[in-house]
C-alpha cells in the first residue's frame, strides 16, 4: 500500500481498527451475513475503543478527527465486513448533519452521547418514491405552536431501528420544492415514530434497513436543524463530505477479496502447480491492485480537502465514491473468478464481498447520480 | 485491591521457525508481542480493580524492548508499568527469574494479588509464576479459569485439573496464574493507546533491588540446555478393516508382536 503519511494518532487509529477487524469482526462476518443480525457486539467495541469519537471535536467529548479518519476506520472494517463497516458508518452519517449544521445546544446534547458512542445515528432521506430524486419526497413537517408534527415515511433507511437518533428530511413548504425542505432530529421512542419493514437484502446483509414510519409523530421545535427551507442544501453538503466514506468502504471490500485471492490463488493448485504461477492469474491480481491503489489514492485525497476546509469539494468527492465503488465490484468479481467454483460457493468468504460491494455502486446517490455531479460541477466551472 | 501482573514479551509463534542447523528458535526479525497468556492476566487484574478499585501495576523482565509490551499493556489499562532490564539479568533460566521478579514486587510492596499467565509460549516451563509464589511465601493457585470472588481477606478461585476442576480458597496476598477460559480480553481504547505512548515506564536494575546478585542472571541459573531438537514425527496409524470382530483379532495380535 502507498504511504498515505497518515499521521501518528491516524495510525494509531488503523491499527486498532485492524485489530478489531482481526478478532471481532471477522470472526462473526459470515454468520451475521447469514442471520442479518446486527452487529451490536462489535460496535460496543468501537464505542469503548474511542472509534465513534474520532470525527467529533474534542469539546464535545471526541478525538477532533474528520473525515479522513472516518475513512481510515470504514476501510479497515469493510476489509472483514462491508456490513459491520456501514452500521459504523451510517452513525458518521447520521452524526455529521449535527456536526456541520447544529446550534451550539444541539451539539452538546448530542454530540457527546454520539462521540462515546452510547447513541447511534442514522439519516432518513429515501421514500419510496422520492429516491435519485429527493426533491419528491412527501414527508411533511408541519409546525403547529412550539412543535413540529411528522407525518410519512422514509425507506431504506441504513441503522434503521438500531440507531437513536435520526436526522429526517422532511416538507415544511410543499409549495417551494426543495427550498421548502427541513432537517430534523428525531428521537428513538418518541411517540408516533415507528419503525417499518426491515429490508432483507443482497449484501452488508449484517447492517440494519429499515422503513421509519411518521404518524403525527411530535417533536420540540428545538430538533430543527439549522433554519426551515435548509433542508436539502444542508442534505446535499453532509453528502458532499460522507461520499469518500462510501468511497473508504469500497475499497475496505476490494482489498478484502484481493486478499483472499492473492492468498488462494498461492494454494490452489492445477495442472500441477499452484495457479499463482500463470501469469494470466498474475495479470489480475496486479491489475486489481492497482485499480484498488488507484482507488484508494482518490479516496483519502478527496478526504485531505474537505478535513482541510476547501470549499467546493462535490465533484472530488463524487469521483471518489463512483471510482472506487466501480474498482470494487469489478475486483470483487475478478475475485471470484479466481476463486473459479469455489469462489461462487458461501463456504468461501469471496463471494460475499461481491454481493457486498455491490451496494456501494448504488447507495449515497447512485453512480449514474455522481457522474451528474461530476458533469455539473465540469460545466459550471468553465462558466467562471 | 492492589494487582500485580508479570508479563513477558515472546517472539510471535505465528512467525516463529527453528533453525534447521542450530534447532535453536530463529529470533531474529521476528516481531515481538505480549506472551499470549498474559492478555489474560491482565484483562483479569484490569476486571479486579474495576470491581474493587485499586490499581493495576504491570511488570516485566527482560531487554530494553520489552517496554513496547508494557505500553501496550498500559493502553489497555494497567495504571503502572515497571521494566526490569539490567545485563545483570541477562541468562536467566525460571529459578532466577522468578527470584528477582519476587525482589521487585517486594519493591512494589503494596500488593493483594500477583497475576501471571499459565505459561510463557516460547518456553512453555509454566515454573515462573509458581517460583515467584515460593521466593515471596505466599500462597499460590495455578491454572486459574474463574474467581468466584473474595471471601474476608482471602480469595476463592476455580483451579483447572485435567479434568474438571477444583475450587481453591487462598488468603491474600496470593499469586494466580490463569488458563485462558478465564476471560476474553479487551481490546485497547485509542485514549488507551495516547496515554501509553506518553507513560513513564518505571526503569530497575539490579541496583534498585534487594537482591544478592548470584542469584540472578546467569550466577542464579543452575538450569543447563543439554539439547534442543524437534520431536520425531509421530508414526503412521494402522487401519484395521473388516468385520468387528476380525479387525479386533488383528489388532490384539499386532498389539502382542509389537509387544515381543
Amino acid at each position: 500500500m502507498i504511504d498515505y503519511l497518515f499521521t501518528e494518532e491516524q495510525q494509531m487509529i488503523r491499527d486498532l481498527c485492524r485489530q478489531i477487524t482481526d478478532e471481532r469482526i471477522r470472526p462473526v462476518a459470515a454468520e451475521l451475513d447469514r442471520t442479518g443480525k446486527f452487529p451490536r457486539d462489535v460496535m460496543k467495541v468501537m464505542a469503548q475503543s474511542d472509534l465513534f469519537g474520532i470525527y467529533i471535536e474534542e469539546k464535545y467529548g471526541g478525538m477532533g478527527g474528520g473525515i479522513t479518519e472516518i475513512c481510515i476506520a470504514t476501510e479497515e472494517f469493510s476489509r472483514g465486513c462491508g456490513g459491520i463497516a456501514i452500521s459504523y458508518g451510517a452513525s458518521a452519517l447520521g452524526t455529521y448533519p449535527i456536526i456541520l449544521f447544529g446550534n451550539e445546544e444541539q451539539k452538546q446534547k448530542y454530540l457527546p452521547l454520539l462521540a462515546r458512542g452510547e447513541k447511534l445515528a442514522a439519516f432518513g432521506l429515501t421514500e419510496p418514491s422520492a429516491g435519485s430524486d429527493a426533491s419528491a419526497m412527501l414527508t411533511t413537517a408541519e409546525k403547529k405552536g412550539d412543535k413540529y408534527i411528522l407525518n410519512g415515511m422514509k425507506h431504506f433507511v441504513t441503522g434503521g431501528g438500531e440507531a437513536d437518533l435520526y436526522i429526517i428530511i422532511a416538507m415544511t413548504d410543499k409549495s417551494k420544492g426543495a427550498r421548502g425542505a427541513s432537517l430534523f432530529i428525531v428521537e428513538k421512542g418518541t411517540p408516533g415514530f415507528e419503525f417499518g419493514k426491515k429490508e432483507d437484502k443482497l449484501g452488508i446483509r449484517a447492517s440494519s434497513t429499515t422503513e421509519l414510519i411518521f404518524n403525527d409523530c411530535a417533536i420540540p421545535q428545538e430538533n430543527l436543524l439549522a433554519k426551515e427551507g435548509m433542508g436539502f442544501i444542508a442534505a446535499m453538503k453532509t453528502f458532499d463530505m460522507s461520499r469518500p466514506g462510501i468511497g473508504a468502504q469500497a475499497v475496505g471490500i476490494a482489498q478484502g477479496a484481493l486478499d483472499c485471492a492473492v492468498k488462494y490463488a498461492r494454494e490452489r493448485k492445477q495442472f500441477g502447480k499452484s495457479i499463482s504461477t500463470f501469469q494470466g492469474i498474475q495479470w489480475m491480481l496486479a491489475d486489481m491492485a492497482t485499480q484498488i491503489e488507484a482507488a484508494r489514492a482518490l479516496v483519502y485525497a478527496s478526504a485531505r480537502e474537505i478535513d482541510a476546509g476547501k470549499k467546493d469539494v462535490g465533484k472530488d468527492s463524487a469521483m471518489a465514491k463512483l471510482f472506487a465503488s466501480d474498482v470494487a465490484m469489478k475486483v470483487t468479481t475478478d475475485a471470484v473468478q479466481i476463486f473459479g467454483g469455489y469462489g461462487y460457493m458461501k463456504e468461501y468468504p469471496v463471494e460475499k464481498f461481491m454481493r457486498d460491494a455491490k451496494i456501494t455502486q448504488i447507495y449515497e446517490g447512485t453512480n449514474q447520480i455522481q457522474r451528474n455531479i461530476i458533469g455539473l460541477a465540469l460545466i459550471r466551472e468553465t462558466l467562471k | 485491591m492492589n494487582v500485580v501482573v508479570c508479563i513477558k514479551q515472546v517472539p510471535d509463534t505465528a512467525q516463529v521457525r527453528i533453525d534447521p542447523v542450530t534447532k535453536n528458535l530463529v529470533r531474529e526479525g521476528v516481531q515481538a508481542v505480549i506472551n499470549p497468556y498474559d492478555f489474560y492476566a491482565i484483562e483479569e487484574g484490569l476486571r479486579l480493580v474495576e470491581k474493587h478499585g485499586g490499581k493495576v501495576t504491570v511488570i516485566s523482565m527482560g531487554p530494553p524492548q520489552a517496554e513496547a509490551a508494557l505500553r501496550e499493556a498500559i493502553s489497555l489499562g494497567c495504571d503502572e508499568a515497571v521494566l526490569l532490564s539490567d545485563r545483570a539479568f541477562a541468562g536467566s533460566d525460571t529459578l532466577a527469574t522468578s527470584y528477582t521478579l519476587a525482589a521487585a514486587i517486594k519493591k512494589i510492596k503494596d500488593f493483594d494479588v500477583i497475576i501471571c499467565g499459565k505459561q510463557a509460549i516460547d518456553g512453555d516451563t509454566a515454573q515462573v509464576g509458581p517460583g515467584i509464589a515460593a521466593h515471596l511465601d505466599i500462597p499460590q493457585i495455578t491454572y486459574v479459569r474463574k474467581i468466584e470472588g473474595s471471601e474476608g481477606n482471602a480469595l476463592v478461585a476455580q483451579r483447572t485439573l485435567e479434568e474438571g476442576y477444583e475450587v481453591v480458597k487462598a488468603p491474600l496476598p496470593c499469586l494466580i496464574t490463569v488458563v485462558k477460559e478465564i476471560n476474553k480480553p479487551r481490546i485497547p481504547s485509542l485514549k488507551g493507546k495516547m496515554k501509553a505512548k506518553k507513560a513513564e515506564i518505571i526503569k530497575w536494575g539490579a541496583a534498585h533491588l534487594d537482591a544478592e546478585s548470584g542469584r540472578m542472571g546467569i550466577a542464579g541459573s543452575p538450569t543447563e540446555v543439554w539439547k534442543i531438537y524437534s520431536p520425531p514425527p509421530r508414526a503412521k496409524g494402522q487401519i484395521f478393516e473388516g468385520n468387528i470382530e476380525e479387525a479386533v483379532d488383528a489388532v490384539v495380535e499386532g498389539l502382542k508382536d509389537h509387544l515381543n
